[in-house]
């Protein structure tokens, strides 16, 4: 079955729910991939994003690896354009308009308003996210601990996430 | 800032591309807001700082990864739509292509016992990640004591009563808007 249209359907929409960051659209992002289309399991939803905020750039790549998954080659590209696109351009044409609205009284409003609801839509996503990922107290220690030692140092994040892998291989490898 | 999004140094494309290809392979961890600043502010003084905050605020109050917005940004400010284009895909690229790669070896791979141990262990440590980055963002964004009730109403309206984002995006949004409304003067037609 060509799944091409329904992944051009639904990154395109995700795109437009990215206010303030990715996470912002991960609750929707679950109920259509996993919930609607059964396109992956909601762990492999949640390791494939994982690794996604290891990887450099924008930290939504991971929306390349379930085009991948969908619809191979064509897939990954078909997601690509469908989740940057539309952004893209509303970045390009608002970008332009913003400044010109420099003296409109409502930019302000829009900005100062909008700030919470996104700072709120990425703590909805973290708690979506988190109600899959921490299933067990080791889990919950790793957040704790990366979230801690990441507001008092600025270390690199990514060894963080390399070390809860190792924690993750000793803890949770069993044999 | 000008309000015509041309510049009067002359940066080609092929920089442009270069400059944000080069941000999107070595932005480890996340974070890729601090390689921008160092990239296009410190080496390449192709914003100042003001712009640069100027242009990530926008970035962070339109739809969008702020990586993109701010390459969109930046690009078109350079050299048009065609930077934009350039510098889009040149922060995309190697991200995805990287992801490309992780999910045809997860597929292969992902089901084995130590690779679901380890992204276990990722995953809880990708969530203090993006945690952190969220308090930090707040910091920053965050001004009144009132920001905190719609960012715990979005937070109840979206994982208490699981309501869909779009529709707590409109809700809660229309509603803070409305709230820093212009006061001054007379109030402005809305829109």
């Amino acid at each position: 079955m060509n799944q091409l249209p329904a992944l051009v359907r639904v990154f395109a929409y995700l795109s437009l729910l990215t206010v303030g960051g990715g996470m912002a659209a991960f609750p929707e992002l679950k109920t259509l991939t996993v919930d609607v289309h059964h396109w992956l399991t909601f762990p492999q939803l949640i390791h494939l994003y994982s690794v996604g905020q290891m990887a450099p750039g924008p930290n939504m790549m991971m929306i390349v690896s379930i085009g991948e998954w969908v619809a191979g080659i064509a897939g990954a590209v078909v997601v690509l354009i469908a989740f940057f696109l539309p952004t893209a351009l509303l970045a390009f044409v608002i970008g332009r308009l913003w400044v010109k609205l420099e003296k409109w009284p409502w930019r302000d409003a829009i900005q100062h308003g909008l700030a919470p609801v996104s700072i709120g839509l990425l703590l909805a996503g973290c708690f979506t996210i988190a109600k899959g990922a921490l299933t067990s107290w080791i889990a919950v220690v790793i957040t704790v601990v990366v979230f801690t030692i990441l507001l008092r140092s600025r270390i690199n994040p990514a060894f963080l996430i390399l070390g809860g892998a190792l924690i993750g291989l000793v803890a949770f490898g069993g044999n | 800032m000008s309000d015509t999004p041309t510049s009067s140094q002359n940066v080609t494309l092929g920089e442009i591309f270069r400059a944000f290809l080069l941000i999107g392979a070595t932005s480890f961890g996340g974070g890729v807001v601090a390689y921008l600043r160092s990239s296009l502010v410190s080496k390449h003084a192709w914003v100042d700082d003001k712009q640069f905050v100027e242009l990530l605020s926008i970035s962070q109050t339109l739809p969008g990864l702020n990586a993109t917005n701010m390459a969109v940004l930046v690009g078109d400010r350079l050299r048009g739509g065609l930077g934009a284009i350039a510098a889009i895909i040149g922060i995309c690229l190697p991200g995805a292509l990287l992801m490309f790669v992780v999910g045809v070896v997860y597929s292969q791979h992902g089901d084995r016992p130590a690779v679901t141990a380890m992204l276990h262990g990722v995953a809880a440590a990708a969530i203090g990640l993006i945690l952190a980055t969220t308090v930090q963002l707040s910091q920053k964004s965050l001004s009144h004591l009132y920001d905190l009730v719609f960012v715990v109403l979005t937070v109840i309206g979206v994982n208490l009563l699981h309501q869909s984002v779009p529709r707590v995006l409109f809700g809660v949004g229309i509603l803070a808007v409305l709230w820093y409304r212009p006061r001054t003067g007379r109030k402005e037609p809305r829109r």
